[in-house]
Order: structure tokens, then C-alpha cells, then sequence
């Protein structure tokens, strides 16, 4: 899947940061300054931490800032007040009966007549209007016209299999909202994108937004949604754009700015206008990488179907979740398989039509004629495929039998109770080992101490690893979690992050270094690298407290399962870059395979490591409140609170701003820290 | 044979293939079989569409359902099933997206907010369920320690419930989210030597109870009746200093334990003003924990909700026809 495409990964990363942090001029460092600043990070950093557990065992306990029970803050009573204004306002305030109404009943009513069509049966009718073999044909059409014959036939297996696993419907209802939904963000996003590209002080307001729009998570503002949006389908719609336009947004912006100067300027100099350019030079010649951002969107919007699922919205979400309520593992996983399909599909055709683009666009049309001749044929069959599926009940109706999706399900309950009941003790002592003698004490030093002290020390350390900017965007996020009145929970929060990154990149390193050496092995992990990324973490929920129990490693676990699969790509494809010359060079000077490994292709591919941290952690942190729904504490569990208690719904929407706040600090520590790194 | 030319040829021979299988797939899936009927007067009756807010946990599946069948059955309603959270789900009724919750637990906020502030909702009387929330041990616990279903005796085994999350003393499993708990001020006021740890879902606490039972390992969580897990466990309920009127009013200051619940239904004013009979079936639909249990386990051992409905239906028609009259 294309989540190795580091720089257009759905990361909360201002990509002109990214790209102007190493590139501002470097202040040409005299060696004893250089000098100065490493020893500052070799000493700095453990006399920091030797004077924190100093201040903590003396002050333990002090100023911890927590927060019992059913706490709230006034900030947070003022959310809930905000909630109720906006609830009381439905009616009367124009904007919201109309604007938003309207867009609202626009929504809902596009989807139910495209669900009637193809995945619902309207009233008075037994079958949706389109039935299976019509919409099946019809799709696979669509995908040979864009993506060739390959990905028609990928789409047409892919398709059997959603209805063989016995969610046909649900399936198209998943598409539907992932279609509508990256519709509307290429609507947006498109012209936002465009207009990022040619302004940096849009670009500069702008990249805040997006960065909000994918860290803070969507359980915090389910609850105003639906009150904005109404239950069903407009609000899974606006939930799912909400996280999906920001990749799209931020690929186009970057495509665009990365169009060659030459040929902008050589159609400058003909005298095109600036429309004229946008239209003839730059965007096709951005076209494949946006094509890219789309698919980004994609997988995005895919991601999102278990939470939609929470306000109603139709698709395979709905199984997933109700499975999670029986504990029903099987069933979990079909319905979660099939979305794992969905997205591999679709990242695949996706990927086709944008090389295929680039092929037709250099090369011409080979294969015209035949080209022609099959697409012929296939509107034929796909014209009888629909009036045969609008006549008769066996083409309308998915047929029932073989029936996959039950003892798939059957066999994978029986395989996760088998290894549960066979390891099941053996985890217990893990757990215990790494709960008592990592996350206990590391959660004490950070949320035991005052708040003052562990926020100074961090502060300081930000400032020794990634510079005075690191330390900025310390003060202001540490200043927004103080803001929040959920210091401590931040903490609790904090330590279950950091101690899953540790593991994600031990494993990074591990896997990665193993990956990106042998492509055999590569060729073998991969697709399993990609169903963990895709599959929902809800599916794995269940087995993963049979294992470890309720607390915070079964959430770190969670996070762990996540988090890997893209810190150990990124690890690989930084090993594989390593230039073969001097791979080989290395090996004609006699250095064993261990030498090989430390001293030639880890150096060579450090930037790609300080990039897995950096996502590691991302990812780990997007984890937080599934990790709250399986004994995580800490900010997660009060943002699922505040989803399921109106009372609670400032604290919770306040811990989703803290959630943002922690993310965007150890985004910048990593990210700052990783360009000196690469500099010094 | 130049590469272009086999790599047409190949073209060629699979687009062949494809057609073959397409007119396959079509001959097979048209020829004969049934046609489809439309029916343009769905069944003529005066319910139109019910919207029956389905919330997220097994037990209200089963009332909802069972109530569902017989509007869609016996009514002629187009049952639509909403799965929504509580709030949501009164939100909805404001709305018009939701007609009735059929089993409410409470929400005391949420009465103050849609029933006596802006009239969207209104209280359809108890559906016979009884609520109960409280301490809850597996039961091969009672029959090792039988002291310890009196919190008096907590303490004494408070070692037994130590874990890697209780920072050293007793741990008291709190859970699902969406419930009100007063757990954290009752361990303090009965000077308990216990920590609230969140579970954090419904999921979370039923596997720690099942493995408990199981395994013979000592849990205290928070848990709650009806429910189907009952019936595969049956957890028994620790004695907290019994419950009086208004002894719950000072939350900081609780020390007692919590009431019993009599659960009851919420309509949405505009359903119950519409004249729709299946306000009159929501309003008379009234069973026990033990009907509701039979028809939650069935669901959650895996038969589908209509399925599990339509048999309770089938076997109890002397329960729900006074529903109907």
C-alpha cells in the first residue's frame, strides 16, 4: 500500500515545514560550536533526567494536577454549555436550519437514492434497483476503462468476495460512503490545495487546520456532529471528510509546488495566463502525484468506517461493531477482512489508473483497437448484466451459497481460543514483567511529579535535542494541555505512548533491517504488513484482552499492532535505498554481515529512521482512545467517556484537544531532533 | 514474433476469456428463476415508518427487536433499526430521527434536557425490566471466600485483587463508559482499601469476568443486570450499605449502594401524538429480565435478532398479545 509514500502519508506534518526545517540555511556551524552542541545532548540530556527523578522523589505526589471521577473544569462546563447553545440553536439560527440543514438533507438524500440503487431495497420493491450482477459489471467496466484489464479483474474477484463472505450490501454501502465522501474532498480539496500551493500565508493558516483535522480524534466531536448533521448518513459522510481531505489537500499542495520551474516558466514566457498554466502545464503535469493524494484519501476514508458506524452511518463498520458487543472474534474478522479487501482494491486500481495515466500520456495507445474492441464488448455485457439483474431475482439477490463468511469466522473463533488457552499464562508473566518494571515507574516519574517540574524537564529536553524551535512548540503545547486541566492524564498518557513507540522501533529495526536486506522475505511480510495497517483495531480487541486482560499493555498492544507496520516499511525502504555501489564496495573490503548492517546501512539510511520514529509515534498516538476502550486510562478513556456521557462531553472533547496538543510536541521533538541529526 | 505481437495475441486470448466467462455468469444468472415482483401498496395499514433507536448492548437489542417484530408483523410498520449510543439516540428524538428507546436506564441529565426542557421526548411508562448496577464477584469466588459478598469484608481480601494497575492495593474494575458510576467517592467514603481502574468498554469487563470464572482468578468489577452474560456467568452481587432515598443526592459524600432501576421507555412527542399504533404497542410493552435474558442469549450466541425475536414470539403468545389489544 502506498503508506510508504512517506511524504504524502496522512501525517499531522506542515509538509513546507518539512521541507523548510533542513532547507533554511544552515548556520554553517564552527566545529566548536558543533562541539558545543553535542555535548550538550550527551550530558544535557542525563543530568536533565538526573535532576528530574531527583525533584521526584523528594516532591512525589505534589501538584500532580489530578483530576477524580466526575471532575470537570470550567473550561469544560463551558464546552458543554457551547453544546447546548448549538443544540438550542437548531432550529431558530438561520445558518444552521438552512446552511448546514440543507447540506445535511442533500447529503442524506444523495445516499439514500444511490443506496437504492444498488445496496438497498426501496419501499415496494424486494431488491435495490441494480442488482448484484448489474452493479458487479458496471464497476468492473469502470475500473478496465481507468485502471486495464488487470484491475478490472481484481475489482470483479474482489467484489465476488464481499458478496461470498455474506456482506454484499454493506460492502456497496461502505463504497458509497467512502465515494460521496472523497468526492467531496476532491471538491475541497482540490482548490484548497491549488491555492496552498500559490500562497505560503494561506498555506501557513491553512496547515494548522488539516493537522487538527487529523490528530484530534473523532469520538471527541461525534456528539456536535450529529447535532450539526443529524444521525445516518450525512454525518458519516462529514466524519469520514473531515480526516480524509487533509492527505488530499497536502499532496496536491505539494505536487503542485513541485512542478518543474522550467517548463512554468517557459509558459510564462509564451504569456498564458495564470489559469491558462494551472490548466495546460501544471496540473497535468502534477496529475499522478494528486491521483496519489486521492488514493491517501481513500484509505484514509476507509479507516474511518468503524466510527462512523457509532452515529449510524451505513457500511461494514455496523458488523464490526456489533460483533465487538457479542465478543464475537470470527465475525469481527470477516466483516474487518472484507475492509481490508476494499482497500487493497482499491490502493491497487487506484495505483494502475495513475501509472496507466503516466504511460498513455508518454507513450500513446498502444492497443487501441483492442482496447476498443473488449470495451465494446463489455458495455454489451454490462447493458444485459443491469436489465437482467433489474428483472430477475437470482441476478438481484447475492446468492446465499457457498457461503464463506461463516466458517471463516467459525475457524478463526477456534484458532484465537486455541492460542489464547495455549499461551495464556505465559502472557500474564510478560504483561506483569513489563507493566511493573517499565510503565509503573515511568508513569510515576511523569505524572507523580509536580507539573512544573515534569514540564520544565521536558521542556529543557526538547530544547537539547531539537533546538529553540523544539522548545516553542514545547511551551505552547505543554501551555494547551495546562489549558485543558488534564496535565495529568496527558501524563498517564504520555507514558503508554512512549514506552509502544520503544517497542515499535525496536521492531522497526528489527523487521526492517530483516525486510529491506532480502526480498524474498519482503515479498512474504508485506501483505501482512499492509492487512494490519487496514484491518480495524477493533477486530483485535477482543483477543488481545483474552491475552494480557483489561489495562494499559493490552493498549499499548493495540497501539504496538498499529503503529509497526509503518515504522518497519519506512525502516525497509531506507535499507533498500542504500545504493547498491556501495553495498558492494562495503562487501569487496571484507565487512562481515554484521558489520554491514551497523556500520554501513543504518548510517546510510538514518533519515529514514528518524522518519519511522516520527511516524511510530504518530501512529501510536492515534491509538489513544481505542487503547481508553481496553483499560488504557489516561486522555483516551476520557474522550470515550465524553462520547457516551453528556455530562461528560467537555472533559471529553477537552481530551481530545490535549490528545492534539501532545501529539503536535512530540511530532516537532522528533522531527526538529531528526533534521539536527541529519545536520550535525 | 515480435514481443508487441504475442503481447496482443495474449491480450486477445484473455479478452476472449473474459467475454466467455461474462456471458457464462449471465446465461447462468438469467435464464429462468424467479422474477421480481413489485408490490407498489406495501402492506395497507395506517403505521407508516417506525424508528426504533437500537442502543449498543445485547439486552435492548433483544426488547427492541421483539417490539420490532410485531410492529413490522402484526402492524404493517416499516421498522427502520437506528444502532445508536444513548445520547444520541434523544438527540434523535429532537429531531425526528427516532421514535422510541425501548429500555432507558435513567439519564437523569438527559430527562431534565428533552423531557422537561424542550417537550422532544416523554416518559412511555416501565417496560418491566429491573435494573440493577453494583459490585459484582465470579461465582466459584463466593463459594472459596463466602464472607465476600459483604463489603465489610472487602478489605480482608483486598490482596486477592491486586494487580499490575492497582498501584499495590485492591483493584475494582469499573467499565463501560456510558454508565453513571459512583465508584471512585464509595471507595473513599467506605474507607476501602481498593483503586477504580476503567476497563473501558462493555467488552473489556465481560472477557476479564469469563476468565476469572475460568481460570479460577479473583476479579471485583462493576456490572449490571439484565444481561445475557449473566446467563453464561452468573456473577453475584456484593452487599454495599443498602440503598435509601436521597442517600446517593451528595455524590462526594455517597456511601451507599445503588438503586435499584426500574427501567422504562422514551417516545419521541411527535411519535406519540402522530396516532400511530405503534406508539400504543411501544406504550403496553412490558416483560421480565428472565424473557429478556432468553432472547439476548440467543442473539449473542449468535442467532440473528429477527431470528431470536420471532422465536421468543412463536412461544409466547400469551405474553405479547395484551401488548396488541
Amino acid at each position: 500500500m502506498t503508506v510508504t509514500d512517506t511524504s504524502t502519508d496522512g501525517r499531522p506534518v506542515a509538509p513546507d515545514e518539512e521541507s523548510a526545517a533542513p532547507s533554511t540555511p544552515p548556520p554553517t556551524p564552527t566545529r566548536s560550536r558543533r562541539a558545543r552542541l553535542a555535548a550538550a545532548r550527551v550530558w544535557g540530556v542525563p543530568a536533565v533526567l538526573a535532576v528530574w527523578v531527583a525533584g521526584w522523589l523528594v516532591l512525589k505526589g505534589r501538584d500532580t494536577l489530578a483530576l477524580s471521577g466526575a471532575d470537570t473544569t470550567s473550561f469544560h462546563r463551558w464546552l458543554n454549555g457551547l453544546r447546548d447553545s448549538f443544540d438550542a440553536a437548531r432550529d431558530t439560527n438561520w445558518f444552521l436550519k438552512y446552511v448546514v440543514g440543507g447540506v445535511s438533507d442533500a447529503l442524506d438524500a444523495s445516499m439514500q437514492w444511490l443506496q437504492y440503487l444498488v445496496s438497498q431495497a426501496p419501499a415496494g420493491r424486494p431488491v435495490p434497483e441494480v442488482g448484484w450482477l448489474g452493479v458487479a459489471a458496471v464497476l468492473t467496466l469502470v475500473a478496465f476503462v481507468v485502471a486495464g484489464l488487470r484491475s478490472a479483474l481484481l475489482v470483479a474477484v474482489g467484489l465476488m468476495a464481499f458478496g461470498y463472505l455474506g456482506y454484499w450490501s454493506d460492502s456497496l454501502d461502505l463504497l458509497l460512503v467512502t465515494a460521496v465522501a472523497v468526492a467531496i474532498c476532491a471538491v475541497i480539496g482540490l482548490p484548497t490545495g491549488i491555492a496552498m500551493s500559490r500562497s505560503r500565508a494561506f498555506s501557513a493558516v491553512v496547515t494548522p487546520v488539516l493537522d487538527m483535522m487529523q490528530t484530534v480524534p473523532a469520538f471527541a466531536y461525534l456528539t456536535p456532529l450529529v447535532l450539526l448533521f443529524g444521525i445516518g448518513s450525512a454525518s458519516a459522510v462529514m466524519v469520514t471528510v473531515i480526516y480524509a481531505a487533509p492527505p488530499l489537500i497536502r499532496v496536491t499542495a505539494h505536487a503542485l509546488s513541485s512542478v518543474d520551474e522550467g517548463a512554468v516558466e517557459a509558459s510564462t514566457s509564451l504569456g498564458t495566463t495564470s489559469w491558462q498554466r494551472l490548466r495546460t502545464v501544471e496540473m497535468p503535469m502534477a496529475k499522478r502525484t494528486i491521483i496519489v493524494g486521492i488514493n491517501q484519501s481513500i484509505m484514509a476514508a476507509l479507516s474511518m468506517a468503524t466510527i462512523a458506524a457509532l452515529i449510524g452511518g451505513p457500511g461494514l463498520g455496523k458488523p464490526v461493531q456489533d460483533a465487538l458487543q457479542k465478543l464475537d472474534v470470527g465475525t469481527a474478522f470477516v466483516s474487518g477482512l472484507a475492509i481490508v479487501l476494499m482497500a487493497i482494491v482499491l490502493d491497487r486500481t487506484m495505483t494502475a489508473a495513475s501509472v496507466r495515466q503516466e504511460v498513455l500520456t508518454r507513450t500513446g495507445d498502444k492497443h487501441r483497437r483492442v482496447r476498443l474492441a473488449l470495451l465494446v464488448a463489455g458495455l454489451v455485457g454490462t447493458v444485459a448484466a443491469v436489465v437482467d439483474s433489474r428483472t430477475f431475482l437470482r441476478a438481484a439477490r447475492f446468492p446465499t451459497s457457498p457461503d464463506l463468511g461463516s466458517p471463516i469466522g467459525d475457524w478463526v473463533s477456534h484458532l484465537s481460543k486455541t492460542f489464547v488457552n495455549s499461551v495464556g499464562s505465559t502472557t500474564s508473566a510478560v504483561k506483569d514483567a513489563v507493566t511493573y518494571g517499565m510503565i509503573n515507574p515511568l508513569q510515576s516519574l511523569l505524572a507523580e511529579s509536580p507539573f512544573w517540574l515534569a514540564g520544565v524537564a521536558i521542556l529543557v529536553l526538547a530544547v537539547l535535542l531539537g533546538g529553540w524551535r523544539a522548545g516553542v512548540a514545547a511551551v505552547v503545547c505543554e501551555g494547551v494541555i495546562l489549558g485543558t486541566g488534564l496535565w495529568n492524564e496527558a501524563m498517564i498518557t504520555l507514558t503508554t505512548t512512549l514506552v509502544a513507540t520503544v517497542v515499535v522501533m525496536v521492531l522497526a529495526a528489527l523487521i526492517g533491517v530483516w525486510l529491506g536486506r532480502s526480498p524474498k522475505a519482503d515479498t512474504v511480510v508485506r501483505p501482512v504488513l499492509d492487512a494490519a495497517q487496514t484491518i480495524p483495531p477493533f477486530v483485535y480487541l477482543v483477543p488481545a484482552l483474552a491475552l494480557f486482560d483489561v489495562g494499559r499493555f493490552t493498549a499499548i498492544v493495540a497501539a504496538v499492532i498499529y503503529a509497526a507496520p509503518v515504522a518497519i516499511k519506512l525502516v525497509a525502504d531506507g535499507i533498500k535505498g542504500v545504493p547498491a555501489e556501495t553495498v558492494e564496495a562495503a562487501e569487496s573490503a571484507g565487512t562481515n554481515r554484521w558489520q554491514m548492517i551497523r556500520k554501513v546501512q543504518i548510517p546510510m539510511a538514518k533519515s529514514s529512521l528518524g522518519l519511522a520514529a516520527n511516524q511510530g509515534l504518530i501512529y501510536v498516538l492515534s491509538m489513544v482512545v481505542i487503547g481508553g476502550l481496553v483499560g488504557g486510562g489516561g486522555l483516551g478513556f476520557l474522550v470515550v467517556q465524553g462520547f457516551s456521557q453528556s455530562t461528560l462531553f467537555g472533559r471529553g472533547l477537552a481530551a481530545g484537544i490535549a490528545i492534539t496538543a501532545l501529539g503536535v510536541l512530540l511530532d516537532r521533538i522528533t522531527q526538529y531532533a531528526a533534521a539536527r541529526r541529519g545536520r550535525g | 514474433m515480435t514481443s508487441k505481437e504475442t503481447h496482443v495475441k495474449h491480450t486477445r486470448k484473455v479478452a476472449g476469456l473474459v467475454a466467455a466467462i461474462a456471458m457464462g455468469a449471465l446465461v447462468l444468472a438469467g435464464c429462468g428463476g424467479p422474477r421480481i415482483h413489485e408490490n407498489a401498496q406495501l402492506a395497507n395499514s395506517s403505521c407508516g415508518e417506525f424508528d426504533m433507536a437500537v442502543n449498543p448492548w445485547v439486552g435492548y437489542e433483544a426488547s427492541a427487536h421483539v417490539v420490532g417484530w410485531l410492529a413490522r408483523h402484526k402492524l404493517g410498520c416499516d421498522v427502520k433499526y437506528k444502532d445508536l449510543k444513548e445520547e444520541i439516540s434523544w438527540q434523535g428524538m429532537g429531531s425526528g430521527e427516532v421514535d422510541a428507546v425501548i429500555e432507558n436506564w435513567g439519564h437523569d441529565d438527559l430527562v431534565k434536557k428533552y423531557i422537561k426542557g424542550d417537550h422532544t421526548a416523554q416518559d412511555a411508562g416501565p417496560n418491566g425490566n429491573k435494573g440493577v448496577i453494583g459490585w459484582f464477584v465470579p461465582p466459584w469466588m463466593v463459594k472459596k471466600y463466602p464472607g465476600i459478598t459483604d463489603w465489610k469484608n472487602l478489605n480482608k481480601y483486598a490482596h486477592l485483587f491486586k494487580t499490575s494497575e492497582s498501584g499495590g492495593k485492591g483493584q475494582l474494575l469499573d467499565g463501560d463508559p456510558s454508565f453513571v458510576t459512583n465508584d471512585e467517592a464509595l471507595v473513599k467514603n467506605l474507607k476501602l482499601n481498593y483503586k477504580v481502574v476503567y476497563a473501558g468498554s462493555e467488552p473489556g469487563l465481560i472477557q476479564s469476568f469469563r476468565k476469572a470464572e475460568k481460570n479460577h482468578t479473583p476479579v471485583l468489577g462493576y456490572f449490571y443486570a439484565p444481561q445475557w452474560f449473566m446467563e453464561e456467568v452468573p456473577l453475584v452481587k456484593v452487599d454495599l450499605p443498602k440503598y435509601k432515598t436521597g442517600c446517593d443526592a451528595d455524590l462526594e459524600k455517597v456511601a451507599c449502594d445503588y438503586p435499584e432501576y426500574t427501567l422504562n421507555k422514551i417516545v419521541a412527542t411527535d411519535f406519540a401524538e402522530s396516532g400511530s399504533p405503534a406508539y400504543d404497542l411501544v406504550k403496553k410493552f412490558k416483560w421480565t429480565n428472565h424473557d429478556q435474558n432468553v432472547v439476548a442469549g440467543d442473539i449473542a450466541h449468535g442467532m440473528a435478532p429477527e431470528a431470536a425475536a420471532k422465536k421468543w414470539v412463536k412461544a409466547h403468545p400469551e405474553i405479547w398479545k395484551a401488548w396488541l389489544s
